[in-house]
């Protein structure tokens, strides 16, 4: 009985790296959204500690940590569009390398701009 | 010549006790991307690239959206959509990576309590929402309250 070689590792590649990003992101998000919606919801109790809050998210740092979030939402929408398609699309499965590349592409394409607007905003007060 | 009788190769297996809830899962999961692609790029979009983005926002941007009925429809559907999206995702992770019976049993209560709280909370924010509350300061509300 041969022996599995010592210190294989299972190389997904593109594939694999992909669905890693894809629950990275998703983990994060998720965290992210519980905090916003309660933070959120301080619309109920006073104008005031709404207005503190939302102070915060218009600070350089927490500024900076928006475009991470924005950067992770974009690649889990477009690269949930590409798991539709290698779902449901007939010849997803083979283009799939194909469409992380589109994935990337269209992340670049939105992201760009994003950042432009966003950073001019939260370096220029 | 002695027949025997052979069960056809592919005869249905029992699936007593079975569903299809995971059947379901996976295609809520594609189905409420596709709809959350729209509602929170539309989100970011309002919020944090039109006009003066990040820095407009305060309570009386938020008044002035919620006095829309579609920024109320907006934000509870991407509320009810992003929450049980997300939900669904974790059970998955934790299905994955929490070994134990007890620890990942656990787990997924914490995730139940944590995303039922937070679902009800934020819709009963956007239901019982008052733009112009009477005691607050009248230069923090949006200005179609009276007295703004």
């Amino acid at each position: 009985m041969p022996k599995a070689p010592a210190g294989t590792i299972y190389r997904g590649r593109e594939g694999m790296w992909s669905w890693v990003a894809h629950r990275v992101t998703g983990i994060g998000i998720f965290f992210f959204l519980l905090v916003h919606i309660v933070d959120t919801a301080l619309v109920r109790v006073s104008p005031e500690s709404y207005n503190e809050v939302i102070a915060t998210y218009k600070t350089t740092i927490v500024g900076l940590m928006e475009v991470l979030l924005v950067a992770a939402i974009v690649f889990h929408a477009f690269n949930g569009l590409r798991i539709i398609l290698v779902d449901f699309w007939s010849k997803g499965p083979r283009y799939q390398r194909q469409m992380l590349a589109g994935v990337g592409i269209l992340w670049l394409v939105l992201m760009v701009p994003f950042l432009v607007r966003h950073l001019s905003h939260v370096f220029g007060g | 010549m002695t027949t025997t009788t052979i069960a056809a190769p592919r005869s249905p297996r029992r699936l007593r006790g079975r569903t299809n809830t995971e059947l379901y899962a996976w295609l809520f999961m594609r189905v409420s991307g596709v709809f959350l692609i729209v509602l929170v790029f539309g989100h970011l979009f309002v919020n944090l690239m039109v006009g003066e983005g990040i820095n407009a926002l305060d309570f009386a941007f938020v008044a002035g959206k919620w006095a829309d009925p579609l920024w109320q429809v907006w934000d509870l559907l991407m509320l009810w959509l992003a929450m049980i999206h997300g939900t669904n995702g974790l059970r998955t992770v934790i299905n994955d990576y929490a070994e134990r019976d007890q620890v990942r049993m656990w787990l997924k209560m914490l995730l139940y309590v944590a995303a039922a709280f937070t679902i009800i909370l934020g819709t009963l924010v956007i239901f019982t929402f008052d733009p112009c509350p009477a005691e607050a300061a009248a230069e923090l509300l949006p200005s179609f309250c009276p007295g703004a």
